[in-house]
This record gives C-alpha cells, structure tokens and sequence, in this order.
C-alpha cells in the first residue's frame, strides 16, 4: 500500500518532467534569469547597479530594488543556489524527455527492414515506377548493382512474379538527438567538477617576485581581519608555501591555518611561479598594445623547472594549474632597476643596471651620465614642458645628465620606444633598455580538472548535431516483376530528412539503369 | 579602385536591388525580376572584391599572417560580412527555388545593415588586432558566428512571409504578432533617422551612437517628447495592423506556397543552428579558455548567445517532438532572430562585458 502511494508520487515527478510544458518553463525561466544577469553587473560595487537600476526604474527605487535583487542573489546570480537548481533541474528534463523517447526510437533503429506488400508500397512517400526490357532476373542484377553502387546493402526476397529488393541505411543516425543530449550533460558535468575540485585565483606577481600561493578572491575585510590576512601571506612566502613551517611561524596548528587560508581565499599551488619580466610592445608609435608578455618560471622543489614567455592567447600550464595573460600594472612607489645599454662609439656594447641618481661612465672616454628623472609615459605639452600622459608605461623615457671632465655638457631624455634618442652627438649611444620591477603582471591562474570532460562533451555535440542535422534514415524498396515481355520496375522509398538529397539520389539510380539498358542495345 | 569604393559600390547596388525587388513585387513583369537579380549580383561581387582587398590590406598593415588577418574585428565589418553571407544565401535560394519575391524581403535586411553602417557614423578604419583577437580563432569563431546570424535573417524573412501569407483575422495572435514586429522595425529605424538628423552635425561620430540613439525620442529629456515618441511608435504599429492585409494581397500574387516558406525557414535554422552551436558556442568557448582561462564566464555576449541557442532549440524541439507546424513555429523563427540580433548588436551598444570587440568606435 505504501509502497504504491510512493510509486505513484515519484511517477508524478517523472510526468512532470518528462512533459514539455515543463522544459518550456524551465528554458523561460533560464532565459529570463540570465536576461537579469546581463542588463546588471555581476559582482560589481553596489553603487554601479544602483545606477543601472535607477535608469530603468528611477532614482528612488533603485535602493529598494537593489535590496531586493542583493537578496535573491541577482548580484552574482550564475553562481546563486537557485540557478544551479534551475541548470540541474533542466538536465534532468533532458534526461527524462530521452528516456522517455529512447524505447521507440532504439526500436526504429534495431528494427530490421522488411519487404512490403503491394499497397504499402503505394503509400510511401518517394515514389518511381519504370519499365525495363528483358526477363525479371537480369533486371534484378541490373537493380542490384546499381543500388549497391549508391551505398545500400541488398537484400532480396522471391515474390510471385518476381522479386522484391530492400535495403535501409542509416538507422543509427536516429540516435544524433541521443547523442547531442548527452554531449550537454557531459558539459554540465564537467562544469561541475570545475566548480568542486578546481579553483579560479588571480595573481597581481611584480618584476622578480615569485608566489608559492593565489588569490581566489579579494572579499572586503575589517582592519584585524586585512593584518591577519597580511601576516599569513607573509609566512607563506617566506617558507615557499609550505603549510607546516608557516603553521610554526604563525604559532598556529594547521588545521587552524587551513581554515584561515579558506577564509581568505588563499590557494597554495603546490609550487612556486616567478615572474622574471613583464613587457608591452605597441603597434608603431602609437598607444595601441600589440602583445602583452610576461617571462614566468616555475619552481619546483627547489629547482627551476620550467621557463615559459606567455602572451594573451597562449598560457603556461604547469602540473594542472594553467597562468594566463590577464592584466598588468605598476606596483605603488617600486624603485626599479634602470637597465641601460652603453656602446661608446668605438667599442663593445655594455649593459648596465642603475638606480635612480646613480652615476655611470662611457668607457674609454671622460664622460659620465647620471639619471635624473624618469616617466612611465612621456609627453610635452603645449609649452614644451614634459609631462606624464598615461597611468601605465606607455613611453618609458629617463633623463640624464652628461658631463664630460666634470664639466656640465648636455642633458635630455632618451626614450625606450624611439631608439633615435639614444644617439649622442659624440657618436657614443646610451639605450634605455628597460626599467625593471616596477611593473606587475596580473595572471589568471586556474586549475580545472573538468575541463577535459567539457571538451569531450564538445566533440561528442558537434558529432551529434552533425549526425542530427546532416545524416538521415533511409529506407528504400524495389519491387521487380514481370509484365508483358518486359519487367516493371517500382522504386519506393523514405527518409526522415532532407527528402530532396535522397530523392536526387533515386533519380539518379534511375538513369542508371535506363542507360544501362540503351548499353545493351 | 581600394576597398571603400567596391563598399560603396555594393551598398548602392543593394539599396537599388531593394527597391526594384519591391517594384517587381508590386508590378510582376519578369525583365524587372531579371533587373533586380543582376544588380544584387553585381553588388554581390563587388563587395566580394571589397572584402578580400580589405582583408590583403589588413594583411600587409598587421602582417600577421593571411588567417589572423580576416577583417572581421569590429562591427563595421562584421556587419559587411553579414550582409556577404546574407545576400549569398539568398541567391541560392533564389536560384533553388526560382522565385524571386524572397528578394524584397531580404534586401531591406542588407540595405538597412549597410544604412545602419553610415547612419551610425560607425568606424570604417583598419585597426591593426588587440592581443586578445590574435588567434586563429578569430577566423573560424568569427565567420561561423556571422554565417549562422545569416542564415538565421533568411530564417526571420521567409518566417514574416509565412506569419503574412497565412494570418486574415486582425485578432489573430500571428497577426498581431507579425504587424507588431514589422511596425516595430520600421518605426526603430525611422526613429534612429530622426538622431541621426539632429545629433550627427553636432557630435563626433564614434560618440554618437552609444550617447544619442533614441535621444530624439524615447531617450529625450523632454517628458513630452518621450510621450510623443512612444505613441508615434504605437500609431504605426497600428497602422501596420489595419492594413497588413494589403501586404497579404501582394504576396498572394506571387503563388510561393506556404509550405516553401516553411520549409525555407526550417533549412535555414537547420544550418544556422548546428553552426551557431560549433562556431558561435564551442569555438567561442575554447578560445575563452585560451585567453582568458575559463571556456564560459556568463559574460553577456555568452548568456545572450545561449538565450539565442535555447529559442532555435526551442524552434527545432516544438517542430520535431510535437510536430508544430506553420503560424507557431513561425513565430518563433522570427522571435529567434530578434534574439540573436540583439546578441549580435543589442549587446554590444547597451550591455558591457568581454566581448567589447564588436563596439562602435
């Protein structure tokens, strides 16, 4: 009794979501949910939404709503509780509407084709009748070859004044819609592992910094909370990511410091990465980047392990964790390293690293150059006067003083981007090679074991769609018999897409066999 | 002779095409047809010509290599590929099934595309590639995505032909639902010749679409105009629905059987879906993956387009599992594709996110 009140519930459930007005809403309600999530900015500051929502809907309702959108979870709501609910609750419609499907089409695709009877064949869709010299044996053959030359497998079966020819092709492709299902879940499924067993951390890693860990997020925290924060970091890099030594200089036990990691968003790797360089090369003279670069190595256990020069559309991937290209930008109040290259005019080219106001020689000559003022972005205004136009180093330039026998010769910027300006009058050259370790690189770091699975489910759709779309089920019969000194041929057939192909495909049979025949002649 | 010139060249062949198609439409007489045919091949060629000069020109600017050289990076020549891909799909069914009243409903599409180019003062310069746009990607993301929008338009013309040839009643929900979406369209490019009178003088033009699209009207600070703007858009669409019946009579003249529309717009979802999903969907996604580390952020170009993804597949399930045929599918052809020009363009003028390639400027 119980157990038959039960069934008939989860029979319900399965009714449910087996029905299409069931899919449909759950498609709406995907759409309409998404549609919110695009018009508002996800993860963004409260006053940016605030301002969306106040254009659509006026000032004085953007709060509110705000509010009530924030608690919903419309601010990060592809990550919400509910909308994963809605995903899950979609591929199991999926699943239900196929299993639910599958007994009647595996049906259709293990069914093997039989003969048909007169008045079937009547009725088929495709339909050609013709009439051929010669006994009902000799056409058979005729048929047979010229069918086995479109692709189709023959059988044959004796009827009473002559014979029938079926064959089927392509039943398989039945099943494309089958395939083309379980390609989603598939990539629902690996999304999913994504989700549980990978991360997604960002790394801002300055000029000559290494990181054993990363930042997975950046959540807003009190003053104790950002000096605690501060403090574990600091005893990770210094013990090169090793949770048991940190633990030890924290004073904390493991378990504790685990915790504290997860609170903070902090993921070891495993590993360290270094970033060695960082560089921005721009089209011509202009502002527009051409590639971003950073120069990464990996160490491992100590030991360099991997050297890797990545750009934007080519990362390094290192024991499951993969770095990105992501962004870049100058760490606050850095003093780099000037790296200038001095060729005196007669003689081998040097280079030299140099702090600001640091002093250097040409060799061989008496004169001497001392760095007096650098700009990350140089420009002269209207005046003549130099000036600073961009945040990030758009025009790396220094300007130097030169002296010569201690007297004041000449002074001026030598820019990074125009070589020209490293040629002094005398013929020596000063290059400004580069300025290091006031940049970082900002790397997307990402580990993501679903991935894989994602792919595969990729390429399972596309065979599917293709299957699906582009591949169909034919069925084709050939009734041969024997009338008036001659053999009439009827040719029926179906197909459940794209008839005209299949059609042109018949036809083509056709003509076959009547030039077969002007052949015999 | 460079590019811009082959450009010009097409774009007033397609308006003219347009309007004979629309004379032939009205008048029936073959040599007119015959006109019409001519000058969209003529157009057709030389924007053939167009784009593979660009794409040569692109090519020696960026060096980069002939692939990663497609002139497909910003909007504009998106947009001229759409146009491409549009006015080759529709020759072949013009070919195919030897009628060429298709044409007046296919040509306003690309002469509007090609208008909207020059009404929205769009850039037209070759901008050598973002490091972000430097893969080999581009090439088959790109065009793949902008063949399946054209086979899609085809899908929303031959969809609003058959919600036109079919729907009587003005109580029909059809024909309310078609009149709604004609008049829409219409009106939406009347409105955006109205800014594009009053600010285009006044601004530059890479400012002028993002800040003054629809400040004319919907967008004006003036309460009355606004007002006004929304009951023009209204009157028309009521306009168009007192008298679509005399678009009906039009086309009944013509004898393209329902079912050839039908089947034309199923055909073209047919091969828009399959390759919106490799190209758009999982090409797109593998590329997010390499350059940005994560194949689906629900950045808004992504959500949009798996919006546009859903109602195709809504379109093939309703006609495959329930067998809807006609008005119902109909609508969802045509829905389809306000979807997906919406992804297209709706994303990149009103939304923000990654995908900022496609802007204006």
């Amino acid at each position: 009794m119980e157990q038959e009140k039960n069934k008939t519930f989860i029979d319900k459930i399965w009714d449910l979501f087996a029905s299409v007005k069931f899919a449909i809403i759950i498609f709406a309600l995907i759409s309409l949910t998404s549609v919110v999530g695009t018009i508002l900015e996800q993860k963004a500051e409260p006053a940016k939404n605030i301002q969306i929502l106040s254009k659509i809907f006026g000032e004085s309702l953007a709060p509110t709503l705000y509010n009530i959108f924030d608690k919903i979870g419309f601010m990060d709501m592809y990550h919400s509780w509910w909308f994963l609910t809605l995903l899950i609750l979609f591929s199991a419609n999926i699943v239900i509407c196929s299993i639910e499907r599958l007994p009647r089409i595996w049906k259709m695709v293990r069914e093997p084709i039989s003969p048909l009877t007169e008045e079937h064949l009547e009725k088929v869709s495709i339909k050609r009748e013709l009439i051929l010299r010669g006994k009902p044996e000799k056409v058979k053959d005729f048929v047979i070859s010229a069918i086995k030359g479109a692709g189709f497998k023959v059988i044959e079966s004796k009827e009473d004044k002559g014979y029938q020819l079926y064959s089927q092709k392509g039943s398989f492709t039945r099943l494309g819609v089958y395939i083309t299902h379980s390609s989603i879940l598939l990539i629902l499924i690996g999304a999913f592992i994504g989700i549980f067993l990978g991360f997604k951390g960002f790394l801002p890693l300055p000029e000559g910094m290494s990181s054993p860990v990363v930042l997975l997020h950046n959540d807003s925290l009190t003053q104790t909370e950002a000096h605690e924060k501060e403090m574990i970091l600091n005893a990770i890099w210094t013990s090169s990511g090793s949770i048991s030594s940190s633990s030890a200089t924290l004073g904390m036990d493991e378990n504790t410091l685990k915790a504290k990691m997860h609170k903070y968003g902090i993921q070891p790797l495993g590993f360290t990465i270094r970033c060695d360089d960082f560089d921005v090369y721009f089209y011509g003279s202009s502002d527009l980047p051409k590639e971003y670069k950073s120069w990464l190595t990996v160490i491992d256990g100590g030991k360099e392990v991997l050297k890797k020069t990545i750009g934007v559309n080519d990362p390094l991937a290192y024991k499951s964790i993969t770095f990105y290209q992501a962004s870049y930008g100058m760490v606050p109040n850095a003093q780099g390293k000037f790296i200038l290259r001095i060729t005196p005019k007669s003689g081998a080219p040097e280079i030299k690293q140099l702090n600001l106001g640091e002093r250097f020689i040409i060799s061989g000559t008496t004169m001497e150059g001392t760095i007096r003022d650098f700009s990350r972005a140089l420009s002269f205004d209207k005046q003549g006067r130099p000036i600073t136009y961009a945040e990030m180093m758009n025009n790396p330039a220094v300007f130097i003083d030169f002296k010569e026998g201690g007297k004041e010769k000449y002074s001026g910027w030598i820019l990074k981007r125009h070589p020209i300006t490293a040629k002094l009058p005398e013929g020596h050259t000063v290059e400004f090679i580069d300025i290091w370790g006031v940049q970082y690189t900002g790397l997307q770091v990402r580990k993501d074991p679903g991935v894989w699975i994602v792919y595969l489910g990729c390429i399972v759709m596309s065979i599917g769609l293709f299957i699906a779309f582009f591949m169909s089920h034919r069925k084709l019969w050939v009734r041969i018999a024997e009338e008036k000194n001659s053999t009439k041929v009827i040719i029926g057939a179906t197909t459940n897409k794209n008839r005209a192909a299949f059609e042109r495909k018949i036809n083509k049979i056709i003509t076959l066999l009547s030039k077969k025949q002007e052949g015999e002649k | 002779m460079d590019s811009s010139s082959f450009f010009g060249i097409s774009t007033i062949a397609y308006i003219l095409a347009m309007i004979i198609y629309i004379i032939y439409l009205a008048f029936r007489k073959t040599r007119i047809g015959i006109a019409a045919t001519t000058i969209t091949i003529v157009g057709f060629i030389s924007q053939t010509l167009a784009i593979a000069m660009r794409w040569k020109e692109f090519n020696d600017l960026s060096g980069m290599g002939f692939l990663r050289s497609v002139p497909l990076t910003n909007l504009y020549e998106s947009m001229i590929f759409f146009v491409w891909c549009l006015i080759l799909g529709y020759l072949i069914i013009e070919f195919k099934y030897k009628n060429r009243s298709f044409g007046a409903f296919v040509t306003p599409i690309a002469g509007l595309a090609l208008a909207f180019i020059d009404i929205s003062g769009m850039s037209k310069d070759i901008h050598p590639l973002v490091p972000a746009l430097q893969s080999n990607w581009l090439l088959a993301h790109v065009m793949m995505s902008f063949i399946a929008y054209a086979a899609f338009a085809l899908s929303f013309s031959t969809g609003l032909m058959y919600l036109i040839l079919t729907t009587e009643k003005r109580n029909e929900s059809g024909y309310i639902f078609w009149t709604f979406i004609l008049g829409t369209f219409v009106m939406l490019l009347f409105l955006m010749g109205i800014d594009f009178f009053t600010f285009r003088v006044a601004v530059k033009p890479d400012v002028f679409i993002k800040s003054y699209m629809f400040r004319a009207s919907f967008l004006n600070p003036s309460i009355a105009i606004k007002i006004l703007s929304w009951i023009a858009m209204m009157a028309i669409i009521v306009i168009v629905w007192r008298y679509g019946s005399f678009l009906k009579m039009v086309m009944d003249k013509f004898g393209i059987s329902a079912e050839t529309l039908d089947e034309i717009t199923y055909k073209s979802i047919a091969v828009g879906f399959p390759v919106f999903t490799l190209g758009g969907l999982i090409f797109g996604a593998i590329w997010a993956d390499q350059a940005w580390g994560t194949y689906w952020s629900w950045d808004p170009k992504e959500t949009w387009s798996l919006i546009t993804w859903f109602v195709y597949a809504f379109y093939l399930h309703s006609r495959m599992v329930r067998g809807w045929r006609g008005k119902k599918v109909a609508i969802v052809a045509v829905t389809g594709f306000v979807v997906a020009m919406f992804t297209y363009v709706g994303v990149n003028l009103l939304l923000s996110g990654l995908h900022s390639y496609g802007d204006i400027k």
